[in-house]
C-alpha cells in the first residue's frame, strides 16, 4: 500500500514536472506563469521528496527487511498501519491545497520570509506546514518501527555482520530519520506559530532570527538526502551481487561506508549555506567535511564494479537500472564535490547546475535504485514476474530520456539560468537547451507509460513466478512468492552471510529450520489507525482553515482513539499447524 | 548476578515481567528510539531559545526582571521527587505488589498536578509583567520551550492515570507491565529535560 500509493504520488509529481518543462520550452511563455508556476515547482518537490520517494522506500522496507531477516512480521503492526495512514492522510492535506486556496508556493525548503503571512497571505503554506507535519509522524514511527524489528527480531544466527545489504541500509536509513526529523518537526511548529498564533521566531521586527529556520531546515534536511539514498544503495547492492552470481565484494566495508554516510550526513548540513554569510572558517570546515562523504560513496562504486568483476552477468531488467546508476550516480557524485567548494558553490548557487546536480543524485540514484527493487521483488511482492521486454523499453527511454534532459541543464547553469524563474529572454543562447531538456522530460514520461503497461500486462497474463525466480541469494526467496501472512512456517537458521546461497551450494533446497512447526501467533486487524489519522486530518484542516474548534475537534478524536488503543486488549488469533501444511503444500503445487 | 538470569529465565515467576515477552521487549526499545528523538527535539528548542532569549524588544521585560528562583526551585524539587516515586512504582511492580506500585503512580500523578499548578500560576504572573507569547522573539521562545516541556507533563499525568486505571482492572501482567514501565521511562525523561531548563532558561536567565 506504501508502494502503490507513494507510486500515485509519483505520477502526481511527474505531471507537475513536465508542465514546469512545458512552460520552460520557449521564452516569454504564458502557458503557467507566476504564482501558478510557483505553485507547481514547490509541489513537485515536496511530492517527490517526501510522497513519493519516502513512502515507495518504507513500502520495500516493509515487504522485504522482515522476510530478509527471517521475521514473521515487523515489530508493531498496528503503529505501522498508523504510520502508513498518517503519511496519506498528509499527503492528502497537501494536494487537497489545489483545490482549496491554493498550493505553498515558497519552495520545497519554504524559507522564511517568503513563507510568512506578509509574503504568502493565503493557505498555501498552512498546507505545507501542516501537511508535512502529520506525514512526519507517520515517518517517525515507521524509522522506530524498523529499528526495532532489526534489533529484536533477526532470525537464529542472523548476526549484524550477516544482514543483507538493504536490511543494514535500513536500519541506518530510520536512524537518519530518528535523528533528522524532530528538526522539520520543531521548524514546522515554529513556522506554524509565526503564521497562525502570531509569534516572532523568524520576523525581524518582533526580534527574530530567519536564519534559524534555515538551520533547523537543513539540519533535517540533508541528511534527508541520505535517507532517500541509502535504500537505493541497498537496492543496488542486493541487484548486483544476485545477477553477478557472486558474493558481494567488500561486504564489510559496504557496511562501514553506510555507517560512515549515515554520520557525515549531519555534519555537513551548513554547505546549503554557504552564501549566508556565516564565515570563511564554517564555510571551510563544512566544505571539507562535505567533500569527505565522496570517500565512502567511493569505496560503494568500486565495491559494485568488483562484485560484476569476474561475475555471471545476467541484464535482467532490474541488473540494467543497478548498472546504468552506476556511471549517473558518479556524474551526481562528481558534481557535488565541485558544488562543496565554498568559492566555487557562490558561482554555482541557485543555477540550473544545483538542479542538474541534485537531479542527477535523486533521480540517478534514488528513482533508478527504486525501479531496479520494483523490478527485482515484483515477484515476491506479488507472485508474478514483470514483461522483460517491456522492462527493457522503460529502462532505455527512461536513461536517454534522464540524460537528455539534466545533462544539458549542467550548461544551462553554467550559462546564466536561475532555478525556480518560470521564464527567460530569448537571444541568450538559453532556448535550444531548454527545448531539449523538455524534449528529454517527456521521454521519460513515454518511459513511465511503459512501466504502467507492464504493470497491467503483468496483472492480466502474467507468469506465475515461483519462490526463487532470480536465483536469488537471501533469504527472502527461500519461501513461496507471494509470502504467506505470517512469512515463515518455521523461523530459519542462518549460518552464513547469502543465507539461502549458502545452503544451495551446500546442496540443499532451501534453509533449514530453527524450530518445530508450531501454531503461530498473529495480530488482528485494527480500524483504530485509519480514524487516529483522519482525527489528524480535521485537526490539520481546521488549522489551514483558521477554524480552531474544527482543529480541536479532530485533536480530541485523535486522544481518544489513543485511549481506545491503550485499554484494546488484542488477543490475535493462532495458525494451527495443520493450516500452515496445507498452506505450503498449496504453494509448492 | 547467574541466579538473577535463572530468575529471569524461569517461566513460572518473570522477574522482570516487562520484558518476558517479545511484545514487551521491542516496546521498551522502541520506547527508547523514540525518547533520542525526543532529546533532539528539545535540542532543537533549546537551541531557538538561546538564539533568541535576548531579543526583548517592543517593551518587553528581560529573563533577569522576570524570573523569581525560590518558586521555579520549589516546582523543580516537585517534580524531581516525583521522579523518585516512580522509581519506587516500578520497584513496586518488581515486588509484584500491585497496591504498593499503584500508590506510588499516583503520588507521581499528584506531584505531576502540583508542577503545572506552580507552572500555570506562573505564566498568568508572566503574562501580566507583560512577558506574552506575540510580544517579542524571547516570550515566542520561552513558552515555545517551557511549554512544549508542560504540555509533555500533562500528557503524562493523563498517560499513568489511564494506566492506573488499566492496573486495578487487570493487574501486573505480562501486557500492563511494560507499559507501566515505558510510562515510567518517560517521566524520568521529562525531569531531565526540565533539569535542563532550569539550568538554560532560568539560571542563565538570572546571571545574563
Amino acid at each position: 500500500m506504501y508502494f502503490l500509493s507513494g507510486f500515485v504520488f509519483f505520477l502526481i509529481g511527474g505531471i507537475e514536472a513536465l508542465l514546469i518543462r512545458m512552460q520552460l520550452i520557449v521564452p516569454n511563455n504564458g502557458f503557467m506563469v507566476g504564482d501558478t508556476f510557483n505553485q507547481l515547482l514547490t509541489m513537485h518537490g515536496t511530492t517527490m521528496i517526501f510522497l513519493a520517494a519516502m513512502p515507495m522506500i518504507f513500502g520495500l522496507m516493509n515487504v522485504i527487511v522482515p522476510l530478509q531477516i527471517g521475521a514473521r512480521d515487523v515489530a508493531f503492526p498496528f503503529m505501522n498501519a498508523l504510520g502508513f495512514w498518517l503519511f496519506f492522510v498528509g499527503g492528502l492535506l497537501l494536494n487537497i491545497s489545489w483545490l482549496f486556496g491554493g498550493a505553498p508556493d515558497a519552495g520545497w525548503t519554504s524559507y522564511v520570509q517568503l513563507a510568512l503571512n506578509q509574503y504568502s497571505p493565503g493557505p498555501g503554506i498552512d498546507y505545507y506546514v501542516l501537511g508535512l507535519q502529520i506525514s512526519g509522524i507517520g515517518s517517525m514511527m515507521g524509522a522506530i518501527n524498523f529499528l526495532v524489528t532489526i534489533v529484536n527480531m533477526r532470525a537464529p544466527g542472523m548476526t549484524f555482520l550477516r544482514m543483507p545489504l538493504f536490511t543494514w541500509t535500513t536500519f541506518v536509513t530510520s536512524a537518519l530519520i530518528l535523528f533528522a526529523f524532530p528538526p522539520l518537526t520543531v521548524g514546522l511548529l515554529l513556522l506554524m506559530f509565526d503564521r497562525l498564533f502570531g509569534s516572532h521566531f523568524f520576523d525581524a521586527t518582533g526580534g527574530g532570527d530567519p536564519l534559524i529556520w534555515q538551520h533547523l531546515f537543513w539540519i533535517f534536511g540533508h541528511p534527508e538526502v541520505y535517507i532517500v539514498i541509502l535504500p537505493a544503495f541497498g537496492i543496488m547492492s542486493e541487484v548486483i551481487a544476485t545477477f553477478s552470481k557472486k558474493r558481494l565484494f567488500g561486504y564489510s566495508s559496504m557496511v562501514f561506508a553506510t555507517v560512515l554516510i549515515g554520520f557525515l550526513g549531519f555534519m555537513v548540513w551548513v554547505h546549503h549555506m554557504f552564501t549566508v554569510g556565516l564565515g570563511p572558517m564554517s564555510n571551510a570546515i563544512f566544505g571539507i567535511a562535505t567533500m569527505a562523504i565522496a570517500v565512502p560513496t567511493g569505496i560503494k562504486v568500486f565495491n559494485w564494479l568488483f562484485t560484476m568483476w569476474g561475475g555471471r552477468i545476467r541484464f535482467t531488467t532490474p541488473m540494467l537500472f543497478a548498472v546504468g546508476f552506476i556511471p549517473t550516480f558518479v556524474i551526481g557524485g562528481m558534481t557535488g564535490v565541485m558544488l562543496a567548494s565554498p568559492p566555487a558553490d557562490f558561482q554555482y548557487q541557485d543555477s540550473y547546475f544545483v538542479v542538474a546536480h541534485f537531479h542527477y543524485v535523486l533521480i540517478g540514484g534514488t528513482v533508478f535504485g527504486l525501479f531496479a527493487g520494483a523490478y527485482y521483488w515484483w515477484p515476491k511482492m506479488f507472485g508474478k514476474k514483470l514483461n522483460e521486454t517491456l522492462g527493457r523499453w522503460h529502462f532505455w527511454l527512461f536513461l536517454i530520456g534522464f540524460h537528455m534532459t539534466f545533462l544539458v541543464q549542467h550548461w544551462l547553469g553554467l550559462w546564466g539560468m536561475p532555478r525556480r524563474v518560470f521564464t527567460y529572454q530569448p537571444g541568450y543562447g538559453l532556448e535550444w537547451g531548454n527545448q531539449l531538456s523538455t524534449a528529454g522530460a517527456l521521454l521519460m514520461g513515454v518511459s513511465i507509460i511503459f512501466f504502467l503497461v507492464n504493470i497491467a500486462v503483468t496483472a492480466r497474463r502474467g507468469e506465475a513466478a515461483d519462490a526463487d525466480p532470480w536465483d536469488g541469494r537471501t533469504l527472502e526467496w527461500a519461501i513461496p512468492s507471494p509470502p504467506p501472512e505470517y512469512n515463515f512456517a518455521q523461523l530459519p537458521l542462518v549460518r552464513e552471510l547469502d543465507a539461502l546461497w549458502y545452503e544451495k551450494m551446500n546442496g540443499k533446497k532451501g534453509v533449514e529450520p530453527a524450530e518445530p512447526l508450531g501454531s503461530i501467533h498473529m495480530p488482528s486487524p485494527s480500524y483504530l489507525p485509519i480514524l487516529m489519522s483522519i482525527g489528524f486530518f480535521i485537526a490539520g484542516f481546521g488549522f489551514v482553515m483558521r477554524a480552531i474548534p474544527a482543529a480541536v475537534l479532530g485533536l480530541i478524536m485523535v486522544f481518544i482513539t489513543m485511549f481506545m488503543r491503550s485499554f484494546e486488549h488484542d488477543p490475535g488469533y493462532h495458525i494451527e499447524p495443520e493450516e500452515i501444511e496445507a498452506t505450503e503444500k498449496g504453494a509448492k503445487a | 548476578m547467574s541466579d538473577h538470569n535463572q530468575l529471569s529465565m524461569a517461566p513460572e515467576m518473570p522477574h522482570h515481567t516487562e520484558t518476558s515477552t517479545l511484545e514487551g521487549k521491542n516496546k521498551i526499545l522502541g520506547f527508547w528510539f523514540f525518547l533520542g528523538a525526543e532529546t533532539v527535539l528539545f535540542a532543537c528548542l533549546f537551541g531557538t531559545y538561546l538564539a533568541l532569549r535576548h531579543s526583548t524588544m517592543n517593551n518587553g521585560p528581560t529573563s533577569e526582571e522576570l524570573f523569581s528562583l525560590p518558586m521555579v526551585a520549589i516546582a523543580t524539587l516537585i517534580l524531581l521527587t516525583s521522579s523518585l516515586t516512580s522509581v519506587l512504582g516500578i520497584l513496586g511492580m518488581h515486588r509484584e505488589n500491585l497496591k504498593s506500585m499503584l500508590f506510588w503512580f499516583g503520588v507521581t500523578v499528584l506531584l505531576g498536578l502540583a508542577f503545572l499548578g506552580l507552572e500555570i500560576y506562573e505564566f498568568i504572573e508572566y503574562v501580566h509583567e507583560g512577558h506574552t507569547f506575540t510580544r517579542n522573539a524571547f516570550g515566542s521562545s520561552f513558552y515555545t520551550l517551557v511549554g512544549t516541556h508542560g504540555s509533555h507533563v500533562l500528557f503524562g499525568v493523563i498517560w499513568i492515570t489511564t494506566l492506573i486505571y488499566q492496573g486495578r482492572k487487570k493487574g501486573i501482567t505480562k501486557e500492563t507491565a511494560p507499559k507501566f514501565y515505558v510510562a515510567s521511562l518517560y517521566w524520568h525523561f521529562i525531569d531531565v529535560v526540565w533539569v535542563f531548563i532550569f539550568t538554560v532558561v532560568y539560571l542563565l536567565g538570572m546571571i545574563s
